[in-house]
Formats: structure tokens, sequence, C-alpha cells
């Protein structure tokens, strides 16, 4: 008996050990995870679970920081890189953050990925008064000055990117009847919201119809068959990959010949207009802000010569045709503009302040035209697209690069 | 000779070990709930909330040993009952500004009933026909969770944050450590509930159920009554744990639920032992503190140096650590045997 005490005051002895070897004083001043030689970055990923694809953003990540790192470091300091597993579980993400804050003490998280796991995380960061810069989502409460004041979000949200379509649609095409496909959920909405603001006033006369669908409905066929007896001239499609095929195939099906505006989380040319068809995706309108590895017009594009060096130097292992590669090039570029930008004060409100003041910042693999832009009632970085026709083969730049900022 | 030797005819349940050596036990718990009631004031926020987290999986790990270990029903689903439990604590406190405290009843109360009624149906299923009905309960519930009609209260995908309780009456305790302790408090009153329920009457019914169900009908046991009894509780337990989830994460969202939650728990559940109660505790530490072990050996692996480490321990615990414990002590006790002989 004496003994089975013992045994469980063993276990205990080890775990009360663990655990107090990662517990250190936290205490969060301005310049928690900064030295003289090193700044320490967080980072939180799902490298297992459903989400795991995405991971391939933190693996970018964490290569574009060593080469940094090779090139001398930032403001004199070595980025010290610590990205955690958070299986796209939002408790898990609230575990890891914490366990970066207060434990491994970083002076910022970045490029945190997914709505569920930032909007988790988002009030504690605010209230340690560590910056969550540059989120992997596309949600558009992610910039939000006034509430939280130490989160930013990086990519065009949606409601921007509905608003460019509202901009170009007003400006090309202003006696358009809008019929809209859009999924019935805060992504969706999104879309729709951002289209109605942009259209302002005419928002109530130009939108003709809108048909939502759930992710559980098996087609979108019986939607299209009233967006068409709607009568409207321009279609919206707010659809995930799936749908967005459906729906460009149903109007072909039907005869229906409106102008075509597609989602730029449906754009991809294999995974949609493929299946759709290529001759009925001819014509189809999307936007895009960061350049596609694919395209033949970036082959001596300097940008991305840079991009492939980095890739075969730093992440060999990296998929070159994955949009994810890029994105995480990209994002890891603009952090690193960020933090350079702030030797003069290298606190974590004087990062915040430099993350907050960027003034057409121009990134290796943004299209030309397409800059980073914030103040400090602005905190989205990226709102400028370019946008993009199907020519039958792939798309093709056209027009100005519209921006979905609300200063316009 | 021991007790057992005397009575073959009588299989002993695992479990009666926890109500009747209660000497040396009672010890070993004081011991192990005053270490508990001490930690956190030696130890930094963040881990104060990782053992949190670790008491909430081990209440709900203790809901689901009293419907498997106790009375033998299988539950794939129980994620879907720790998410009942927590949309429950979330949207009472942020849509109808109850206090955090007066959730855990609500949530236990609505959970006790789906857990009940969910049982009825299932009471037709055996073994694993049962977990594969509860598999689909757990499979269902995120997208029931974005379902648009409940979208004002849930939120849908983008679900509910919470606003995190300070510690009551100016004590001089963080928000981390408060929560530790109340969590302390309710798992310390829902073991004691539970190892009192396995002791009565009505444990005894139940672990009938589970050992000989014709035998115990003959006995006068109403099966039906209690296996939908015991599914209600467990699932009041875990609706419990669920709601102290919600206030302690302080964010509540489908994604927070997957069916990777319920196999967690049912894994927490086998790693600390099926039908002995203390081992719900180290079936939460596994469920918090083996991934991140996984993760420090190796990010991109996290997932397969994990599956190493569970079967290696169900290769070295087939029984949990319930097992374990147990078999130390027959070793030692049959070690210390022969002496008074000579």
């Amino acid at each position: 008996m004496k003994r089975r005490f013992n045994s469980r005051l063993v276990v205990w002895g080890a775990l009360m050990a663990a655990t107090a070897l990662a517990a250190t004083a936290a205490s969060a001043d301005e310049t928690t995870g900064i030295t003289d030689k090193t700044i320490k970055i967080g980072n939180i990923m799902p490298y297992s679970g459903p989400a795991s694809a995405y991971s391939q953003i933190g693996k970018t990540d964490a290569a574009y920081m060593k080469m940094v790192n090779d090139n001398g470091g930032v403001c004199g300091r070595q980025i010290d890189f610590i990205s955690y597993d958070d299986g796209y579980s939002p408790p898990k993400a609230v575990e890891q953050a914490r366990k970066l804050v207060e434990s491994d003490q970083v002076a910022l998280i970045f490029n945190s990925l997914g709505t569920p796991s930032n909007s988790a995380i988002q009030k504690y960061m605010n209230a340690k008064k560590t910056p969550q810069l540059f989120v992997a989502t596309g949600a558009s409460k992610f910039g939000d000055p006034k509430h939280f004041p130490w989160t930013m979000g990086w990519q065009p949200d949606y409601v921007s990117e509905g608003k460019i379509y509202a901009r170009y649609l007003l400006k090309n095409i202003p006696e358009a009847k809008i019929g809209v496909l859009y999924q019935n959920d805060d992504y969706g909405k999104d879309y729709l919201n951002g289209l109605k603001a942009g259209l302002g006033d005419k928002a109530s006369s130009m939108i003709v119809a809108e048909q939502p669908y759930e992710t559980s409905d098996p087609t979108v066929d019986s939607q299209m068959v009233n967006l068409k007896g709607s009568g409207a001239t321009v279609f919206f499609n707010v659809a995930t990959p799936k749908f967005a095929a459906q729906a460009i195939k149903k109007a072909a099906e039907l005869g229906w010949k409106p102008t075509q505006l597609l989602n730029s989380v449906s754009n991809s040319v294999g995974a949609v207009l493929k299946p759709a068809g290529l001759d009925a995706s001819k014509g189809v309108v999307s936007a895009l802000y960061l350049k596609d590895s694919q395209d033949p017009q970036w082959k001596d594009d300097e940008g991305m010569k840079k991009w492939n060096a980095f890739m075969d130097k730093y992440y060999p292992d990296g998929d070159k045709n994955s949009s994810f590669t890029i994105y995480g090039y990209a994002v890891s570029q603009t952090l690193e503009k960020v933090l350079k930008a702030s030797c003069g004060d290298f606190t974590h409100s004087g990062i915040m302040k430099s993350a907050a003041s960027m003034k057409d910042v121009e990134l290796d693999l943004t299209p030309p035209g397409i800059r980073v832009n914030t103040s400090a009632t602005d905190f989205y970085p990226l709102q400028d697209m370019q946008l993009i026709k199907f020519d039958g083969k792939r798309w093709e730049a056209f027009g100005d690069v519209v921006s979905g900022a609300d200063t316009q | 000779m021991d007790a057992r030797d005397e009575n073959p005819a009588i299989s002993e349940p695992p479990a009666d070990r926890a109500g009747i050596r209660f000497g040396a036990l009672g010890w070993t718990g004081l011991a192990v709930v005053v270490v508990l009631a001490a930690l956190p004031l030696f130890l930094a926020n963040f881990t104060i909330f990782q053992l949190t987290m670790m008491l909430i999986y081990a209440i709900a790990i203790l809901g689901l040993n009293l419907l498997t270990g106790i009375n033998g029903q299988f539950s794939l689903g129980h994620g879907a009952f720790y998410a009942i439990g927590a949309y429950t604590a979330a949207i009472l406190m942020e849509n109808f500004g109850l206090a955090y405290g007066w959730t855990l009843p609500a949530a236990g109360l609505i959970c006790f009933v789906s857990g009940f009624l969910f049982g009825l149906p299932a009471l037709r299923l055996e073994g694993i026909y049962l977990a594969l009905a509860t598999f689909g309960l757990a499979v269902a519930m995120p997208q029931f969770l974005k379902l648009s009609v409940l979208e004002p209260w849930t939120g849908g995908v983008q679900g509910i944050v919470i606003t995190k309780p300070d510690a009551p009456f100016g004590l001089p305790l963080s928000q981390d450590q408060w929560l530790y302790y109340f969590t302390l408090v309710v798992a310390l009153l829902l073991y004691w509930f539970a190892a009192n329920l396995v002791a009565s009457r009505s444990g005894r019914a139940l672990m009938a159920i589970r050992d000989n169900p014709l035998a115990a009908r003959a006995m006068g046991v109403n099966n039906a009554l209690y296996k939908s009894l015991a599914f209600g509780i467990s699932a009041a337990f875990t609706g419990i744990a669920g709601a102290l989830g919600a206030i302690v994460v302080q964010f509540v969202a489908p994604d927070s639920f997957t069916f990777a939650l319920s196999v967690a728990l049912f894994v927490g559940l086998v790693v600390g032992g099926v039908g002995w109660l203390p081992g719900a505790l180290v079936g939460g530490a596994f469920i918090v503190f083996i991934p991140n072990v996984a993760e420090l050996f190796n990010k991109a692996l996290a997932g397969a140096v994990y599956g190493v480490i569970l079967i290696l321990l169900i290769y070295l615990m087939p029984t949990g650590a319930g097992g374990l414990v147990r078999k130390v002590a027959d070793f030692v006790g049959r070690r210390m045997k022969p002496r008074p002989d000579r």
C-alpha cells in the first residue's frame, strides 16, 4: 500500500517538474521577446488535422525567416521563429498562444492561420498587448483597430473584394442587373455585404436576386434557374470551388449568358474552370492580388526570380505550383519590411506602429500597382486587386488595379 | 489469503477498489488533492491554464468512465455532449448575462436530458453498434452548430467570445488561479458524487448490467431505465466539463468540437484505465500534455510520434494507468506475503 502511494507521488513529481520547467515568470512589457541579439516570433499553424494542407504556409514562413537570418537578420537581430501546431482547433490555439506569449515569451505572433483559431486568441493577444500580426484569414473582422489595436489582417478581406467588383460594375456596366449566388455563412455574407456597400444607394435597384445555398446542398441548379428567371444581366458567383464550377456549368446549360464575376476563392483554373468547361468559362471576370507561379507572363519577372531562388535554396521540398508557398513568401516579406522599419523603436508598440504606417510598400510577389497600405485607422494591409478575365486558356489581367479601401 | 481468493465467484469490478479499500487509497487521494491545491501557487499562469484544462478533460473522462467502465456502454460521441455543455454556458453568459457559476448546473441538466433521450433509442444497440450511433452524433454536431436557424444564438462559424471571470470577493488570485480552484472544487464534488454512485445500490446495478445483463434483469434490475440513466449522468458530467472548458478557453466555435475531441476523450479513458475512476486524471493529463511532447520531437511528424507513444503505452499497460497501479499493488502484496511464514 505504501508503495502505491509512492508510485503516484513519482508520477506527480515528474509532472510538476515538467511543468515547472516550462514556467517562468511572465510579465508582458514592451520588450518581451526582444534582446540586443534576437527577436522571438511565434506562429500557430494546423500541421495536423483537417486543414493541414495550409501548413505549407508555416513552413514557407520558417524558411523565409532563415533566409532573413542568413542575410544578417533585422536591426542587427536574429529571428528566433517558433511555430506550434493547433490542429485547427480553437482551444488548442488558445493553449499554444498562451505558451508562446507566457512561456516562450515571444515579441509577437505572426501569421497564425484560420478564422476560428484567430478569433479564439484575439481577445487574449490584445489583453496581453502583444502584436497579432498579419493573420492568415480573409474574414473582415481582423481589421478593427478601435477594439483590437494589436490585431492586423493581411490579405484582401472578402468585404473589400466585394467592393472591388461593385466598383468595376459601377464604372463599366452601370445599368447592370445583378444576380448573386452566395454560400449561406459568414464568408458568403461578407462578399454580399461588400458588394452592397460598394454599390451604395444603387444596391437595392441593381441587385435583382440573391440566392443562398447551403454547403449541404447537392447542387445549385435550382438557384441558377431562379437567377436566370430574375432577368439578371450580371452573375456574381460567391461559391467555393465545387459549387462555383456547378454554377458556371449550369449557366451554360441554361443558355444564360450574363457577365460572370467569380470570387477569388474559386479562381483556380484546374479546380473550377476546367470541370465547369473551358468554353463555358470564357469571359469570366475575377481578381487576384498575388502573382501566379504558373502564369508565363512572370517568367522573367524580378520578384518571381527571387522567389524561385528562395524556394530552391531554403525550401526545396516545397511545392512551387502551390499558391501557399507564394502566400508564405509574400506575407513574410511584409513582416521583414515592418521589422526593418521599426529599428528606431524596437518594441511591441513600435512594431505595431510601423505595421500601421505602411505607405505604398511593394512586394516581390504582388503584381505591379498592388501596394501595401495601412494607417492608424486602416488595419487592412492589402486591399488592391488586379481584375482578370479568362480567355479560354488562362487568366489575362485587364484594366487598372482596383482598390477595395473605403476612402475612394 | 486475499479477500478475492475467498470469493472467486465474485468478479471483482476494478472500481470497487476505489470504494472499499478506503484507508490507503484515501490517504493517497488526499495527497493528490493537496498537491493539486498547492500547484498554482508555484506555477506560471500559462501552466495553470494547462492544468485547468487537464482537470476539465478529467471531468469529461470521469463521465465517460461511468458509462463505459461502470455500465459497459460504448460512446464515441461524448464530444457532442461536451459541445452542448460549452454552448449552453456560452449562450447563457453572453446572451442572457447569467453568471458563469450558474451555467454549470444548466449545462449539466440540459446534457442530462439530451443524454437520457439519446440513451433511450440507443438501448437497442450493443457494443460496436452503439459506438457507431454515438459516432454519428459526434460527426453531426459541428454541422448542427453551424445551422443558420440557430445562428442568432450560436454565432454560426464565428462562434462566441466569452469574457473571462475575475476572482470574487477581492481574493488575491489571478483569473487563471481562480478558475483553476473553481474547476478543482467542481471536479472534487463530481468525483465524490461518482465514487458514491459507484459504491451505491444503483452503482452495483449498473455494474451488474455490464457484467451480465440477463442476470441483472433476473435480479430485478430495470435494465432499460438504468442504462438510459447512465447515459444521462455520463452526458451531464461531460456537459459540465464542456461548460468549464468554454469559460476557461473564453471561446466556442463549431470547429472546437470536431470528432477528434470525442476520440481524445476515448483515448484518455483507455489510457487512464477503463472502470478506474481516478484514472480520469491521468487521462486528462495525457490529452493535454502528450500532443505537446510529441510536437517536441518533430513538428511535421507530431501525429506519428503521438501514435507511437499511444501504441507503446497500450503495449506496456494494456489496462491503462488503473491496471498498472493494480499490478504494482499485487506485486508488492505478493512480495510481502511470504515473510510472516519465516
